[in-house]
Protein backbone atom coordinates (compact mmCIF):
# COMPACT_ATOMS: atom_id res chain seq x y z
CA UNK A 1 0.00 0.00 0.00
CA UNK A 2 2.92 2.19 0.59
CA UNK A 3 3.82 1.90 -2.82
CA UNK A 4 0.14 3.25 -4.01
CA UNK A 5 0.08 6.19 -1.40
CA UNK A 6 3.45 6.85 -3.09
CA UNK A 7 2.37 6.65 -7.09
CA UNK A 8 -0.68 9.18 -5.68
CA UNK A 9 1.65 11.76 -4.73
CA UNK A 10 4.39 11.20 -7.44
CA UNK A 11 6.35 14.24 -8.63
CA UNK A 12 4.74 14.62 -12.08
CA UNK A 13 8.29 15.30 -13.48
CA UNK A 14 9.05 11.79 -12.67
CA UNK A 15 6.60 10.99 -15.48
CA UNK A 16 7.60 14.07 -17.87
CA UNK A 17 11.10 11.69 -17.62
CA UNK A 18 9.49 8.50 -18.48
CA UNK A 19 7.82 9.41 -21.78
CA UNK A 20 10.96 11.77 -22.92
CA UNK A 21 12.31 8.17 -22.57
CA UNK A 22 10.06 6.28 -24.30
CA UNK A 23 10.50 8.76 -27.04
CA UNK A 24 14.26 9.17 -27.14
CA UNK A 25 15.46 5.72 -26.56
CA UNK A 26 13.37 3.88 -29.51
CA UNK A 27 14.43 7.33 -32.16
CA UNK A 28 17.98 6.15 -30.99
CA UNK A 29 17.88 2.76 -31.43
CA UNK A 30 14.53 1.56 -33.65
CA UNK A 31 13.17 -1.73 -33.52
CA UNK A 32 11.12 -1.20 -36.54
CA UNK A 33 7.55 -1.95 -35.71
CA UNK A 34 5.21 -2.61 -38.21
CA UNK A 35 3.00 -0.19 -40.04
CA UNK A 36 -0.49 -0.82 -40.80
CA UNK A 37 -1.72 0.88 -43.77
CA UNK A 38 -5.28 2.04 -42.94
CA UNK A 39 -8.56 1.98 -45.63
CA UNK A 40 -9.03 5.95 -45.08
CA UNK A 41 -5.08 6.56 -45.86
CA UNK A 42 -5.40 3.84 -48.88
CA UNK A 43 -8.44 5.86 -50.53
CA UNK A 44 -6.39 9.12 -51.08
CA UNK A 45 -3.10 6.88 -52.16
CA UNK A 46 -5.43 5.27 -55.06
CA UNK A 47 -7.59 8.29 -55.64
CA UNK A 48 -4.14 10.13 -56.83
CA UNK A 49 -2.65 6.76 -57.96
CA UNK A 50 -5.49 6.63 -60.68
CA UNK A 51 -4.94 9.99 -61.99
CA UNK A 52 -3.71 10.63 -65.51
CA UNK A 53 -0.50 12.02 -65.64
CA UNK A 54 -1.24 16.27 -66.44
CA UNK A 55 -4.49 16.03 -63.76
CA UNK A 56 -4.35 18.66 -61.03
CA UNK A 57 -4.85 18.63 -57.39
CA UNK A 58 -4.80 21.65 -55.39
CA UNK A 59 -3.24 21.65 -51.97
CA UNK A 60 -4.46 23.62 -48.92
CA UNK A 61 -1.54 23.61 -46.76
CA UNK A 62 -3.72 24.74 -43.54
CA UNK A 63 -1.22 24.67 -40.72
CA UNK A 64 1.97 26.51 -39.35
CA UNK A 65 5.08 25.72 -37.46
CA UNK A 66 3.19 24.12 -34.42
CA UNK A 67 1.64 21.15 -36.17
CA UNK A 68 5.22 21.12 -38.15
CA UNK A 69 5.83 17.46 -36.72
CA UNK A 70 1.89 15.62 -37.61
CA UNK A 71 1.95 17.56 -40.87
CA UNK A 72 4.92 18.31 -42.70
CA UNK A 73 5.86 14.33 -43.63
CA UNK A 74 2.41 14.06 -44.81
CA UNK A 75 2.89 16.84 -47.01
CA UNK A 76 6.18 15.58 -48.11
CA UNK A 77 4.93 12.16 -49.23
CA UNK A 78 1.73 13.57 -50.74
CA UNK A 79 3.75 16.24 -52.78
CA UNK A 80 6.14 13.66 -54.19
CA UNK A 81 3.41 10.69 -55.02
CA UNK A 82 1.82 13.93 -57.23
CA UNK A 83 4.97 15.18 -58.66
CA UNK A 84 6.08 11.40 -59.17
CA UNK A 85 2.94 10.70 -61.13
CA UNK A 86 3.59 13.78 -63.31
CA UNK A 87 0.47 15.63 -61.26
CA UNK A 88 0.03 18.94 -60.99
CA UNK A 89 0.03 20.52 -58.02
CA UNK A 90 -1.53 24.08 -57.32
CA UNK A 91 -0.59 25.04 -53.28
CA UNK A 92 -2.30 27.82 -51.36
CA UNK A 93 -2.63 28.47 -47.68
CA UNK A 94 -5.69 30.03 -45.48
CA UNK A 95 -3.42 30.10 -42.62
CA UNK A 96 -1.19 33.52 -42.34
CA UNK A 97 1.90 31.57 -40.50
CA UNK A 98 1.75 28.74 -42.81
CA UNK A 99 2.38 31.19 -45.77
CA UNK A 100 6.17 30.71 -46.29
CA UNK A 101 5.82 26.85 -44.65
CA UNK A 102 4.00 26.34 -48.26
CA UNK A 103 6.36 27.44 -49.98
CA UNK A 104 9.20 25.46 -48.22
CA UNK A 105 7.97 22.14 -48.52
CA UNK A 106 6.76 22.40 -51.85
CA UNK A 107 10.18 23.30 -52.55
CA UNK A 108 11.81 20.49 -51.04
CA UNK A 109 9.41 17.88 -52.33
CA UNK A 110 10.36 19.68 -55.84
CA UNK A 111 13.90 18.63 -55.72
CA UNK A 112 15.17 16.50 -58.44
CA UNK A 113 11.57 15.61 -59.58
CA UNK A 114 9.40 18.81 -60.22
CA UNK A 115 10.08 22.05 -61.72
CA UNK A 116 8.51 25.35 -59.97
CA UNK A 117 5.73 26.80 -62.25
CA UNK A 118 6.13 24.20 -64.78
CA UNK A 119 4.97 21.27 -62.12
CA UNK A 120 3.76 22.70 -59.28
CA UNK A 121 2.71 26.42 -58.29
CA UNK A 122 2.29 27.85 -54.78
CA UNK A 123 0.08 30.86 -54.36
CA UNK A 124 0.66 31.36 -50.48
CA UNK A 125 -1.84 33.17 -48.57
CA UNK A 126 -5.00 35.43 -49.34
CA UNK A 127 -6.91 36.69 -46.17
CA UNK A 128 -10.65 35.75 -45.70
CA UNK A 129 -10.90 32.15 -45.58
CA UNK A 130 -14.74 30.94 -46.58
CA UNK A 131 -14.54 33.84 -49.13
CA UNK A 132 -11.10 32.49 -50.73
CA UNK A 133 -12.60 29.28 -51.12
CA UNK A 134 -15.70 30.60 -52.77
CA UNK A 135 -13.82 32.84 -54.82
CA UNK A 136 -11.57 30.03 -56.51
CA UNK A 137 -15.16 28.07 -57.30
CA UNK A 138 -15.68 30.70 -59.46
CA UNK A 139 -12.02 31.67 -60.91
CA UNK A 140 -8.74 31.25 -59.28
CA UNK A 141 -7.33 34.01 -60.62
CA UNK A 142 -9.32 36.39 -59.13
CA UNK A 143 -8.73 35.58 -55.83
CA UNK A 144 -4.66 34.87 -56.32
CA UNK A 145 -3.72 37.25 -58.82
CA UNK A 146 -0.47 36.73 -58.68
CA UNK A 147 1.86 33.39 -57.22
CA UNK A 148 3.35 33.48 -54.18
CA UNK A 149 6.58 35.26 -55.56
CA UNK A 150 4.42 37.50 -57.61
CA UNK A 151 3.96 36.49 -61.26
CA UNK A 152 0.93 36.89 -62.53
CA UNK A 153 -0.91 33.24 -62.83
CA UNK A 154 -1.72 33.86 -66.60
CA UNK A 155 2.38 33.79 -66.89
CA UNK A 156 2.33 30.34 -65.19
CA UNK A 157 2.32 27.22 -66.99
CA UNK A 158 0.89 24.78 -64.56
CA UNK A 159 -1.89 26.93 -64.46
CA UNK A 160 -2.63 26.36 -68.37
CA UNK A 161 -6.34 25.87 -68.82
CA UNK A 162 -7.01 26.18 -65.05
CA UNK A 163 -9.77 28.25 -64.17
CA UNK A 164 -11.59 26.96 -61.41
CA UNK A 165 -12.70 24.35 -59.50
CA UNK A 166 -14.26 22.28 -62.15
CA UNK A 167 -10.50 21.93 -63.48
CA UNK A 168 -9.14 20.11 -60.51
CA UNK A 169 -9.44 16.48 -59.65
CA UNK A 170 -8.72 16.86 -56.28
CA UNK A 171 -8.61 19.37 -53.54
CA UNK A 172 -6.67 18.12 -50.54
CA UNK A 173 -6.34 19.69 -46.93
CA UNK A 174 -3.64 19.42 -45.13
CA UNK A 175 -5.03 21.14 -41.56
CA UNK A 176 -3.88 22.13 -38.24
CA UNK A 177 -7.16 23.40 -37.63
CA UNK A 178 -10.98 23.06 -38.28
CA UNK A 179 -10.57 24.72 -42.15
CA UNK A 180 -11.57 20.90 -43.72
CA UNK A 181 -14.96 22.27 -42.19
CA UNK A 182 -15.12 25.43 -44.39
CA UNK A 183 -13.95 23.33 -47.34
CA UNK A 184 -16.21 20.97 -47.29
CA UNK A 185 -19.31 23.44 -46.91
CA UNK A 186 -18.14 25.99 -49.47
CA UNK A 187 -15.87 23.95 -51.83
CA UNK A 188 -17.57 20.44 -51.38
CA UNK A 189 -21.22 21.20 -51.30
CA UNK A 190 -21.46 24.65 -53.49
CA UNK A 191 -19.08 23.66 -56.06
CA UNK A 192 -18.86 19.20 -56.04
CA UNK A 193 -15.13 19.52 -55.87
CA UNK A 194 -13.71 16.08 -54.39
CA UNK A 195 -11.81 16.78 -51.30
CA UNK A 196 -9.54 14.65 -49.17
CA UNK A 197 -8.67 15.65 -45.62
CA UNK A 198 -5.02 15.32 -43.55
CA UNK A 199 -5.07 16.37 -39.98
CA UNK A 200 -3.45 16.40 -37.16
CA UNK A 201 -4.33 13.57 -34.76
CA UNK A 202 -6.01 15.41 -32.21
CA UNK A 203 -9.13 16.77 -34.94
CA UNK A 204 -9.27 13.38 -37.01
CA UNK A 205 -11.98 12.23 -34.95
CA UNK A 206 -14.07 14.94 -35.69
CA UNK A 207 -14.09 14.21 -39.79
CA UNK A 208 -14.97 10.67 -39.73
CA UNK A 209 -18.73 11.33 -39.86
CA UNK A 210 -17.47 13.18 -43.02
CA UNK A 211 -15.91 10.15 -44.34
CA UNK A 212 -19.27 8.12 -43.51
CA UNK A 213 -21.27 11.04 -45.61
CA UNK A 214 -18.84 10.64 -48.51
CA UNK A 215 -18.47 13.96 -48.02
CA UNK A 216 -14.74 13.30 -48.59
CA UNK A 217 -13.28 10.39 -50.13
CA UNK A 218 -10.02 9.87 -47.68
CA UNK A 219 -8.47 10.59 -44.38
CA UNK A 220 -4.70 10.82 -43.21
CA UNK A 221 -5.09 11.13 -39.82
CA UNK A 222 -1.80 12.76 -37.39
CA UNK A 223 1.70 11.07 -37.58
CA UNK A 224 0.45 8.03 -38.09
CA UNK A 225 -1.16 8.73 -41.37
CA UNK A 226 1.54 10.49 -42.44
CA UNK A 227 3.91 6.99 -41.74
CA UNK A 228 1.07 4.97 -43.38
CA UNK A 229 1.40 7.52 -46.99
CA UNK A 230 5.61 7.00 -46.57
CA UNK A 231 5.29 3.29 -46.58
CA UNK A 232 2.41 3.33 -49.57
CA UNK A 233 5.17 5.79 -51.72
CA UNK A 234 7.79 3.63 -50.14
CA UNK A 235 9.46 6.81 -48.21
CA UNK A 236 10.76 6.41 -45.32
CA UNK A 237 10.80 9.81 -43.80
CA UNK A 238 10.45 12.00 -39.85
CA UNK A 239 6.28 10.32 -39.62
CA UNK A 240 8.07 6.49 -40.12
CA UNK A 241 11.05 7.20 -37.93
CA UNK A 242 8.86 8.19 -35.12
CA UNK A 243 6.52 5.19 -34.80
CA UNK A 244 8.48 3.64 -32.74
CA UNK A 245 8.65 6.36 -30.46
CA UNK A 246 4.89 6.57 -30.75
CA UNK A 247 3.82 3.16 -29.95
CA UNK A 248 6.37 2.80 -27.01
CA UNK A 249 5.40 6.01 -25.79
CA UNK A 250 0.97 4.78 -26.04
CA UNK A 251 2.23 1.80 -23.92
CA UNK A 252 3.44 3.78 -21.05
CA UNK A 253 0.13 6.21 -21.42
CA UNK A 254 -1.73 2.66 -20.76
CA UNK A 255 0.04 1.92 -18.18
CA UNK A 256 0.50 5.06 -16.18
CA UNK A 257 -3.73 5.62 -16.55
CA UNK A 258 -3.98 1.86 -15.22
CA UNK A 259 -1.69 2.39 -12.21
CA UNK A 260 -3.00 5.66 -11.46
CA UNK A 261 -6.67 4.34 -11.53
CA UNK A 262 -5.32 1.10 -9.11
CA UNK A 263 -3.78 3.76 -6.66
CA UNK A 264 -6.67 6.32 -7.02
CA UNK A 265 -9.27 3.53 -5.94
CA UNK A 266 -6.89 2.01 -3.07
CA UNK A 267 -6.29 5.51 -1.37
CA UNK A 268 -10.08 6.51 -1.73
CA UNK A 269 -11.38 3.03 -0.18
CA UNK A 270 -8.76 3.39 2.57
CA UNK A 271 -9.97 6.88 3.42
CA UNK A 272 -13.39 6.19 3.56
CA UNK A 273 -12.80 3.13 5.57
CA UNK B 1 26.78 28.02 -42.46
CA UNK B 2 23.51 29.93 -42.36
CA UNK B 3 21.61 27.06 -41.80
CA UNK B 4 23.82 25.25 -38.98
CA UNK B 5 23.60 29.02 -36.84
CA UNK B 6 18.89 28.37 -38.09
CA UNK B 7 19.51 25.10 -36.43
CA UNK B 8 21.55 26.06 -33.27
CA UNK B 9 18.74 28.86 -32.34
CA UNK B 10 16.09 26.63 -32.71
CA UNK B 11 17.81 23.87 -30.40
CA UNK B 12 18.24 25.98 -28.21
CA UNK B 13 14.80 27.80 -27.98
CA UNK B 14 13.11 24.53 -27.87
CA UNK B 15 15.42 23.44 -24.70
CA UNK B 16 14.57 26.77 -23.33
CA UNK B 17 10.72 25.85 -23.55
CA UNK B 18 11.10 22.10 -22.52
CA UNK B 19 12.44 23.47 -19.22
CA UNK B 20 9.49 24.38 -18.14
CA UNK B 21 8.65 21.25 -17.49
CA UNK B 22 11.02 21.15 -14.36
CA UNK B 23 9.82 24.39 -12.93
CA UNK B 24 9.14 27.95 -14.81
CA UNK B 25 12.03 29.91 -15.36
CA UNK B 26 13.79 33.47 -17.47
CA UNK B 27 15.03 30.70 -20.14
CA UNK B 28 11.45 29.52 -20.43
CA UNK B 29 10.24 33.35 -20.48
CA UNK B 30 12.95 34.56 -22.90
CA UNK B 31 11.60 31.87 -25.54
CA UNK B 32 8.03 31.96 -25.03
CA UNK B 33 8.23 36.36 -25.50
CA UNK B 34 10.33 36.23 -28.41
CA UNK B 35 8.09 33.49 -29.83
CA UNK B 36 4.90 35.84 -29.19
CA UNK B 37 6.94 39.09 -30.62
CA UNK B 38 8.17 37.10 -34.01
CA UNK B 39 5.04 35.59 -34.14
CA UNK B 40 3.00 39.18 -34.11
CA UNK B 41 5.93 40.45 -36.53
CA UNK B 42 5.34 37.47 -39.19
CA UNK B 43 1.35 38.09 -39.28
CA UNK B 44 1.99 41.81 -39.37
CA UNK B 45 4.53 41.90 -42.35
CA UNK B 46 3.04 38.63 -44.37
CA UNK B 47 -0.71 40.44 -44.04
CA UNK B 48 0.49 43.14 -45.45
CA UNK B 49 3.05 41.51 -48.25
CA UNK B 50 0.33 38.94 -49.36
CA UNK B 51 -2.84 41.12 -48.66
CA UNK B 52 -2.43 44.70 -49.26
CA UNK B 53 -0.14 44.52 -51.52
CA UNK B 54 -0.98 42.06 -53.61
CA UNK B 55 -4.49 42.14 -53.76
CA UNK B 56 -5.16 45.93 -53.55
CA UNK B 57 -1.98 48.09 -54.17
CA UNK B 58 -0.61 46.24 -57.21
CA UNK B 59 -3.98 45.52 -58.88
CA UNK B 60 -5.24 49.46 -58.31
CA UNK B 61 -1.50 50.95 -59.47
CA UNK B 62 -0.48 48.92 -62.21
CA UNK B 63 -3.80 47.18 -63.39
CA UNK B 64 -6.21 50.26 -62.79
CA UNK B 65 -9.05 48.04 -61.04
CA UNK B 66 -10.16 51.01 -59.24
CA UNK B 67 -13.36 48.83 -58.27
CA UNK B 68 -11.19 47.63 -55.27
CA UNK B 69 -11.18 50.44 -53.39
CA UNK B 70 -14.96 49.71 -52.32
CA UNK B 71 -14.55 47.07 -50.44
CA UNK B 72 -11.01 48.48 -49.29
CA UNK B 73 -13.13 51.70 -48.09
CA UNK B 74 -15.67 49.53 -46.57
CA UNK B 75 -12.47 47.50 -44.56
CA UNK B 76 -10.95 50.47 -43.44
CA UNK B 77 -14.15 51.27 -41.72
CA UNK B 78 -13.05 48.98 -39.10
CA UNK B 79 -10.51 51.55 -37.74
CA UNK B 80 -12.75 53.84 -37.32
CA UNK B 81 -13.75 52.33 -33.68
CA UNK B 82 -10.31 54.24 -32.65
CA UNK B 83 -11.96 57.71 -33.28
CA UNK B 84 -14.66 58.22 -30.85
CA UNK B 85 -16.47 60.73 -33.06
CA UNK B 86 -16.60 57.82 -35.73
CA UNK B 87 -16.79 55.04 -33.87
CA UNK B 88 -20.35 53.98 -35.43
CA UNK B 89 -18.90 53.86 -38.93
CA UNK B 90 -17.49 50.66 -37.81
CA UNK B 91 -21.45 49.28 -37.90
CA UNK B 92 -21.44 49.56 -41.63
CA UNK B 93 -18.50 47.17 -42.26
CA UNK B 94 -19.54 44.79 -39.39
CA UNK B 95 -22.93 44.61 -41.08
CA UNK B 96 -21.26 43.78 -44.56
CA UNK B 97 -19.22 41.39 -42.49
CA UNK B 98 -21.59 39.56 -40.75
CA UNK B 99 -24.64 39.89 -43.37
CA UNK B 100 -22.09 38.43 -46.13
CA UNK B 101 -20.68 35.97 -43.75
CA UNK B 102 -24.05 34.71 -42.20
CA UNK B 103 -25.64 34.41 -45.96
CA UNK B 104 -23.32 32.70 -47.38
CA UNK B 105 -22.51 30.02 -44.65
CA UNK B 106 -26.08 29.58 -42.70
CA UNK B 107 -27.41 27.15 -46.19
CA UNK B 108 -23.81 25.64 -46.92
CA UNK B 109 -23.65 24.22 -43.32
CA UNK B 110 -26.84 23.45 -42.79
CA UNK B 111 -26.43 21.32 -46.03
CA UNK B 112 -23.02 19.85 -45.10
CA UNK B 113 -23.45 19.31 -41.37
CA UNK B 114 -27.05 18.15 -40.99
CA UNK B 115 -28.68 17.13 -44.29
CA UNK B 116 -25.60 15.31 -45.38
CA UNK B 117 -25.06 13.59 -41.97
CA UNK B 118 -28.85 12.49 -41.73
CA UNK B 119 -29.10 11.60 -45.27
CA UNK B 120 -25.44 9.59 -44.25
CA UNK B 121 -27.13 7.99 -41.28
CA UNK B 122 -30.65 7.16 -42.72
CA UNK B 123 -29.44 5.80 -46.50
CA UNK B 124 -28.21 2.41 -45.43
CA UNK B 125 -31.48 1.07 -44.25
CA UNK B 126 -32.72 2.13 -47.48
CA UNK B 127 -30.46 -0.68 -49.02
CA UNK B 128 -30.44 -2.87 -45.95
CA UNK B 129 -30.87 -6.26 -47.81
CA UNK B 130 -27.82 -5.31 -50.23
CA UNK B 131 -25.80 -4.50 -47.55
CA UNK B 132 -22.88 -7.14 -45.59
CA UNK B 133 -23.64 -8.12 -41.91
CA UNK B 134 -20.98 -5.86 -40.56
CA UNK B 135 -22.22 -2.98 -42.90
CA UNK B 136 -25.66 -3.60 -41.10
CA UNK B 137 -24.07 -3.47 -37.73
CA UNK B 138 -22.64 -0.56 -38.28
CA UNK B 139 -25.24 1.57 -39.48
CA UNK B 140 -27.63 0.49 -36.79
CA UNK B 141 -24.83 1.17 -34.25
CA UNK B 142 -24.42 5.19 -35.96
CA UNK B 143 -28.41 5.35 -35.88
CA UNK B 144 -28.55 4.40 -32.41
CA UNK B 145 -25.74 6.17 -31.12
CA UNK B 146 -27.37 9.34 -33.16
CA UNK B 147 -30.91 9.18 -31.75
CA UNK B 148 -29.61 7.90 -28.02
CA UNK B 149 -27.22 10.87 -27.62
CA UNK B 150 -30.11 13.66 -29.22
CA UNK B 151 -31.95 12.28 -26.54
CA UNK B 152 -29.67 12.76 -23.30
CA UNK B 153 -29.18 16.98 -24.85
CA UNK B 154 -33.48 17.00 -24.87
CA UNK B 155 -34.43 18.03 -21.55
CA UNK B 156 -38.14 19.41 -22.19
CA UNK B 157 -38.78 15.86 -20.71
CA UNK B 158 -37.96 14.07 -17.57
CA UNK B 159 -34.74 11.30 -18.26
CA UNK B 160 -36.50 8.16 -16.54
CA UNK B 161 -38.18 5.21 -18.09
CA UNK B 162 -37.54 4.77 -21.68
CA UNK B 163 -36.74 7.96 -22.14
CA UNK B 164 -34.00 7.53 -18.98
CA UNK B 165 -32.57 4.41 -20.80
CA UNK B 166 -32.19 6.08 -24.04
CA UNK B 167 -29.92 9.02 -22.17
CA UNK B 168 -28.29 6.38 -20.50
CA UNK B 169 -27.25 4.57 -23.51
CA UNK B 170 -26.38 7.96 -25.32
CA UNK B 171 -23.95 8.96 -22.02
CA UNK B 172 -22.16 5.27 -22.95
CA UNK B 173 -22.18 6.43 -26.44
CA UNK B 174 -20.66 10.16 -26.11
CA UNK B 175 -17.57 8.36 -23.15
CA UNK B 176 -16.56 6.68 -25.83
CA UNK B 177 -16.81 9.20 -28.43
CA UNK B 178 -14.58 11.43 -25.61
CA UNK B 179 -12.24 8.24 -24.97
CA UNK B 180 -11.17 8.08 -28.93
CA UNK B 181 -11.14 11.84 -28.59
CA UNK B 182 -8.65 11.66 -25.66
CA UNK B 183 -6.58 8.52 -27.84
CA UNK B 184 -6.38 10.63 -30.61
CA UNK B 185 -5.25 13.69 -28.30
CA UNK B 186 -2.40 11.76 -26.67
CA UNK B 187 -0.62 10.41 -29.89
CA UNK B 188 -0.96 14.41 -31.57
CA UNK B 189 0.95 15.36 -28.21
CA UNK B 190 2.99 12.94 -28.53
CA UNK B 191 3.96 13.09 -32.22
CA UNK B 192 4.59 17.02 -31.64
CA UNK B 193 7.22 15.73 -28.59
CA UNK B 194 8.85 13.51 -30.66
CA UNK B 195 9.08 16.28 -33.95
CA UNK B 196 10.85 18.45 -31.34
CA UNK B 197 13.23 15.53 -30.15
CA UNK B 198 13.83 13.87 -33.49
CA UNK B 199 14.76 17.48 -34.61
CA UNK B 200 17.26 17.73 -31.48
CA UNK B 201 18.47 14.40 -32.24
CA UNK B 202 18.69 14.04 -35.77
CA UNK B 203 19.27 17.75 -37.29
CA UNK B 204 21.09 19.14 -34.34
CA UNK B 205 23.09 16.35 -32.56
CA UNK B 206 23.13 14.23 -35.75
CA UNK B 207 22.65 10.75 -33.64
CA UNK B 208 19.60 9.77 -34.25
CA UNK B 209 18.94 7.90 -37.87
Amino acid sequence: MKILDKLATLDRRYIFLMVALTVIVPLLFPIGMPITVTKEVQTVYDYIEKLPPGSTIMLAMDYDPAALAELYPMNLAVLRHAYSRDIKVIGMTLWITGATLGNLVMREAAEGIAQEGEDYVYLGFVTGAASVIMGMGEDISAVYPTDYGGRPLSEVPAMKGIKNYKDIDLLIDLAAGATPESWIAYAGSKYGQTIAVGCTAVSAVGYYPFLNSNQIIGLIGGMKGAAEYEKLIEARGTATAGMDSQSIAHILIIVLIIVANISYFAVRKKTTV
Amino acid sequence: MGTTIGIFIAAGLTLCIYSFLYKDNPFYKFAEHLFVGVAAGYTIATAWHQTVVRQIWHPVVTEGKFTLLIPTAIGMLMFSRFIPKYRWLIRWALAFTIGVGAGASIPLSMHSFIFKQTEATLQPFSGIGNLQFTAIINSVIIALGLLCTLIYFFFSVEHKGAVGVASKVGIFFLMVSFGAAFGYTVMARISLLIGRIYFLLHDWLHIAR
